[in-house]
């Protein structure tokens, strides 16, 4: 993302348009698959999305719900036990929680309560994250809450490619699968992907190094990158894991990694208390604890809902001035 | 706060001058807000009320000292018309310390305790609920008193909202429910969100007084709010107010207005309530230009004095970064 950027030219591509593009493939390859939530087709998407769907693909398949979340995000689910593909947009991750009933009570346990009988292929996106002084009830992480939940899948994408890449095999999965999409992402550029879907998984590494394994995903890799630079600065050579799949975490990559530097810091854009750093935190203790030569070190937003103001925002969200020193924690005094 | 002593609006000129006022504080303080947010002083989403002043300011009239007010993320109309003096909104607005909301809430989420002032919600249909419990606490402690709930034409399509509706009239709570029809949520025209569009007939639905009005009408609003309110208050229980207005302005300051034309946007600007009730007084001879003019000067003047409080604010410190998470601050 950072190092091997080509220069800025005609192949470049945003992460935002990546997503559409994906959309737009798995449109024309499967006539199973539709787009369905708020404002996706006249005003082009809150994120502008799926700007130009509507006009591709008509009002059938590109679908403006009314500000119904539990009910379209429940027709979803009723759509994809029918027969078909459904992706249901949320525009927010605040705004899931009043689909919450239906993705943890319904597309969650369905399979599980009808004794294998009812499967649910269904892939719901929404914007996740904070940085746009949206305030407390637009701009936190929850991705975490749901990869609490046995029965969904939850991916991260923090690249174009996994932007592009990440939708096909999710639709493709026979279970329901979530993907976060971080807000500060959207206007990234890089070179166009190909069409190649990707594994769904695994985590990446997204920077090789030896002294200390820095994990994170989504909104927090490009800020985690900016601090494997300045660590690299000082001679501290960090390797940096993308999580890519919240749930199940694949835990091979990460305990490999740790097990290798022996240091281990999470970068999670969730609150601390009961979060996902936490567990993977807890996973390098069962498993690697014995390979560590330092205490885990997180970096987390602050326990507060997000304030307004600029500083405040920014002062609640890791930085990478954090991540150096969580990560300068792990190799002691030098 | 005016005392609205009786259930008609009084076609006086000090009265209908203080209307026209309440309308332009909120027509010029939002004007300034946009160009504010052009220079990045204001940040975050800023959904502004151009077009639909007359429903906070007629409402209001119909409200006392000890009335409650619940309202959406566009809310600066119901804030200013509130009382909520302009000057902490504004520097709400810039997110300093001074902020009616002590900077934290920005834009969307405007409170204010005196003023039984419960914002500022951004979740759509998220306030409904609370009206309800607001109203339920009034009725448990024998007191008489309003709660008005302002949202959206597009909260009508939540839960929440069906919710909400039956409960008040189930246990027949002093709530006054005003939407705001503006036909529009971002951008789904009410048509393609709603199978019934007349908003007031699902408020009947549920055995409440419901009516619709003509929300570019100051005073057609404050008329029908003041029957409402006195109902609501004499312990009737709830009531529904469906006000018909639209708005001028874009969704929010990233909204390309796909979705509608520019002679419907046009169209409805004819009828903008301000235009329309200072060309009224003016045509009977209740207002003179001079009038006019120092009203338009004595509005810039707040206005400007706002900015200027704003700009003298102060940050709050990054020290104090967790605080009012809860009362009693815990350790995380
Ligand atoms: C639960 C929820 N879903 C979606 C949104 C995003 N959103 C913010 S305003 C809005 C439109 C609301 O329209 P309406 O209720 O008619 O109010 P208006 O903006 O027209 O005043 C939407 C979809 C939200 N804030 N909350
Ligand atoms: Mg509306």
């Amino acid at each position: 993302m950072t190092a091997d950027r080509p220069p800025p030219g005609t192949n470049e591509i945003t992460y935002r348009e990546a997503v559409k593009q994906a959309i737009r493939d798995a449109m024309i390859r499967d006539p199973r698959v539709f787009l369905m939530g708020e404002d996706v087709g006249r005003y082009g998407g809150c994120y502008a999305v799926s700007k130009g769907l509507l006009e591709e693909f008509g009002p059938e398949r590109i679908r403006d719900t009314p500000l119904s979340e539990s009910t379209f995000t429940g027709a979803g689910i009723g759509a994809a036990l029918g027969g078909m593909r459904p992706i249901v947009e949320i525009m927010t991750v605040n705004f899931s929680l009043l689909a919450l009933d239906q993705i943890v009570n319904n597309a969650a346990t369905l399979l599980h309560m009808s004794g294998g009988l009812f499967n649910v292929p269904l892939v719901i996106r929404m914007a996740t994250g904070a940085g746009r002084q949206l305030a407390a009830q637009h701009s936190h992480s929850l991705e975490g809450w749901y990869a609490h939940v046995p029965g969904l899948k939850v991916l991260a994408p923090a690249t174009i490619e996994d932007a592009r890449g990440m939708l096909w095999p999710a639709l493709e999965d026979p279970d329901p699968v979530l993907i976060f999409e971080h807000v500060m992402l959207y206007n990234d550029t890089g070179p166009l992907p190909d069409r190649r879907p990707v594994d769904i998984t695994k985590a990446a590494v997204r920077r090789p190094g030896k002294d200390v394994t820095i994990i994170t995903y989504g909104g927090m890799l490009p800020k985690t990158l900016a601090a494997a630079d300045m660590l690299a600065a000082d001679g501290i050579a960090a390797e940096v894991i993308d999580l890519r799949v919240l749930r199940p975490l694949d835990e091979e990559t990460v305990i490999a990694s740790v097990r290798r530097t022996r240091r281990a810091v999470i970068v999670d854009e969730g609150w601390r208390s009961g979060s996902l750093s936490a567990e993977i935190s807890a996973r390098i203790m069962e498993q690697a604890f014995w390979d560590l030569d330092a205490p885990v070190g997180r970096v987390c937003s602050a326990e507060v809902p997000m304030p307004y103001p600029r500083h405040l925002e920014q002062a609640a969200l890791p930085q990478p001035d954090g991540i150096v020193a969580a990560a300068r924690a792990t190799l002691g005094p030098r | 706060m005016t005392q609205p002593a009786a259930t008609k609006p009084h076609l006086s000129r000090p009265h209908l001058l203080g209307l026209l006022r309440g309308m332009l504080r909120i027509r010029r303080f939002e004007d300034k807000c946009a160009e504010l947010y052009t220079q990045e002083k204001i940040r975050g989403f800023l959904h502004l009320y151009n077009g639909e002043e007359a429903v906070s300011v007629g409402v209001m009239q119909a409200l006392t000292e000890d009335d409650a007010v619940v309202a959406t993320y566009r809310e600066h109309g119901q804030a200013l018309a509130r009382g909520v003096p302009m000057n902490a909104v504004m520097a709400e607005m810039y997110g300093k310390a001074e902020g009616c909301s002590g900077g934290r809430g920005g834009s969307m989420h405007l409170f204010d305790a005196e003023r039984r002032f419960y914002g500022g919600n951004a979740i759509v249909g998220g306030g409904l609920p609370l009206a309800v419990g607001l109203a339920l606490a009034d009725r448990m402690q024998g007191r008489a008193r309003v709660t008005a709930c302002f949202f959206g034409d597009g909260a009508v399509a939540e839960g929440e909202f069906h919710e909400s509706l039956n409960l008040a009239a189930l246990w027949t709570l002093p709530v006054l429910f005003v939407c705001e029809n503006n036909l529009y949520a971002m951008g789904t025209a009410l048509e393609r969100a709603q199978s019934q569009t007349d908003i007031h007939a699902k408020a009947a639905a549920y055995q409440m007084p419901s009516e619709a009005v003509d929300g570019m009408d100051v005073v057609a609003v404050e008329a029908a709010a003041l029957r409402a309110a006195a109902a609501v208050r004499a312990g009737e229980g709830p009531h529904f107010l469906e006000c018909r207005t639209y708005r001028f302005r874009a969704h929010s300051m990233f909204d390309a207005q796909l979705y509608r034309g520019k002679d419907e946007v046009e169209e409805w600007m004819k009828r903008d309530p301000i235009v329309r009730l200072a060309n009224w007084m003016t045509e009977t001879g209740m207002m003179h230009d001079r009038d006019r003019e120092e009203l338009e000067a004595e509005v810039a003047a707040e206005v400007d004095a706002s900015v200027a409080f704003a700009e003298a604010g102060s940050w709050e410190p990054i020290e104090t970064l967790t605080r009012h998470v809860t009362r009693a601050q815990a350790r995380p």
